[in-house]
């Protein structure tokens, strides 16, 4: 089946069966590797994307699912060359060890902080209760979150 | 979904198709958050997938003067984000537990009523307020009240070929506090280890009217009649509310399996009740 959706900003075409999973769309057919693939079952969110500014597991999701949507995924964070605040603040607030969870974590964090540029450390916490990390213990990762939250609001 | 291909999914064209492909076999595919985990698992193998997660006939959430139409295949986020939870604020205290906030992008209501597990959060609501589900299918259109539409673990009054269209969801008369309780076993995510949701109308501190649904503790949801009947004229304190916790225990059947021991969770739903004290204005 055809299809065609936006990724990170750029319209592409592929030709997929429609059962395909986005995870393996994005990994093996486009090369983007960003996206991790952990638990495959919707417990970790370490595959998280957003489509439509909204978080998905791409692991849960089909190919015939992101038709005609707009799928941005780790990589397309990056603007002129340049890590995102979310990025910047996962390497200075120690939010990364192995980094395996952290585009999901990104990925789940940058939809907070678009529908919520000032969120408390709980908001924060709840918020990001579908994503797993087995390194941080996640008081880093809260933190980083913030440190983004306040990057972004001074601009 | 499964590691070795991908399962065959078919996208209808319109309502009357999905209808047909479903009558054929097919298995419908809403947000997929059950059935692409339950195939990976090999707990299901469908012939083929009939995608229904956008058919606009299934999209949309409709108000009226006295009630609301939801249709099957909006998602928990969409809810959350609608005006219903405003209306009816026990949808806000139930979505906002449901999974994290990528599943409750994906996941539907239609399809979490359709799983018909007794821990399925939405229909704590639905069994609450006495919703009707809307279903369409071959012979046209059904409408059951939920009770009558959710028959058994995983089991519906669905007919070969129908699918759920909407919800239909009263507002109640009257401003009844909402309360819900849910204890599982990670926070946030996933299913009840046992749950309770009410509808409570007060005046002062005496209970006019009560309407209480359970989660997990029964083969489906189920309401404690006999203990909505005997709230009403208590007084939402200690002493009145800790009687009736047995009752409450006793009206569960609870079936043991790996989310905890059926003794447990009889124990723990009756002290469930006292939680319904948080509804008293003066302590909140
Ligand atoms: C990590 C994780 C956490 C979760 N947490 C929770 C939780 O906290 N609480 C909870 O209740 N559930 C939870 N779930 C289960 C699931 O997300 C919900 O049941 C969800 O609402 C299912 O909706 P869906 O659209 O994804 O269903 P799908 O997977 O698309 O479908 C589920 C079933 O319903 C059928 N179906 C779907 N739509 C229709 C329709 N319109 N008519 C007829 N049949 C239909 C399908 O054929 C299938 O049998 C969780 C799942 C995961 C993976
Ligand atoms: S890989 Fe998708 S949620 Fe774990
Ligand atoms: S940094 Fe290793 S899993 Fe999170």
């Amino acid at each position: 089946m055809r299809i065609s959706f936006t990724l990170n900003g750029r319209r592409v075409e592929v030709d997929v069966p429609p059962g395909r999973r986005l995870l393996d769309l994005l990994r093996e057919d486009l090369g983007l590797t960003g996206t991790k693939e952990g638990c495959g079952e919707g417990e970790c969110g370490a595959c998280t994307v957003l489509v439509n500014g909204r978080p998905r597991l791409s692991c849960l999701t089909a190919a015939i699912q992101v038709d005609g949507k707009e799928v941005l995924t780790i990589e397309g964070l990056r603007e002129n060359g340049e890590l995102h605040p979310l990025q910047r603040a996962f390497v200075e607030a120690a939010g990364v060890q192995c980094g395996f969870c952290t585009p999901g974590f990104i990925m789940a964090a940058y939809a907070l902080l678009k529908e919520n540029p000032d969120p408390t450390p709980q908001e924060v916490k709840d918020w990001l209760s579908g994503n797993l990390c087995r390194c941080t213990g996640y008081q880093q990762i809260v933190e980083a979150v913030l440190l983004a939250a306040k990057y972004m609001r001074d601009g | 979904m499964k590691k070795t291909g991908p399962v065959e999914i078919v996208k209808p064209k319109d309502l009357q198709e999905a209808i047909a492909l479903v009558r054929k076999g097919g298995m419908p595919l809403a947000g997929g958050t059950d059935v692409f985990v339950r195939i990976r698992k090999g707990f299901w193998d469908p012939p083929f997938l009939v995608y229904i997660g956008e058919l606009p006939e299934l999209r949309g959430i409709e108000f009226r003067e006295d009630g609301a139409e939801v249709g099957a295949a909006v998602t928990h986020a969409e809810l959350l984000r609608s005006k219903l939870p405003q209306k009816l604020p026990i949808f806000r205290l139930v979505l906002e537990k449901l999974g994290a906030p990528a599943i409750r992008e994906m996941g539907t209501i239609g399809g979490n009523v359709a799983n018909a597990s007794p821990a399925g959060d939405t229909l704590i609501p639905l069994y609450l307020l006495e919703a009707r589900v809307n279903t369409v299918g071959p012979e046209g259109e059904r409408s059951l009240p939920i009770e009558e539409f959710i028959l058994g673990p995983g089991k519906t009054a669905l007919k070969p070929g129908e699918i759920i269209r909407s919800f239909w969801i009263p507002f109640p008369g009257g401003e009844p506090e909402a309360y819900f309780h849910k204890v599982g076993r990670r926070r946030a995510l996933y299913i009840a280890v046992l749950s309770l949701g009410a509808l409570v109308w007060l005046d002062g501190e005496v209970i006019q009217d009560a309407r209480l649904a359970l989660g997990a503790v029964a083969p489906t949801v189920i309401r404690a009649r006999g203990v909505e009947e005997e709230l009403r004229g208590r007084r939402l304190v200690r002493e009145d509310l800790e009687p009736l916790c047995d009752k409450l225990a006793a009206t569960t059947r609870p079936i043991t399996d790996v989310r905890g021991p059926d003794w447990y969770r009889r124990e723990a739903t009756g002290r469930l009740l006292l939680g319904l004290l948080r509804l008293r204005r003066d302590t909140a």
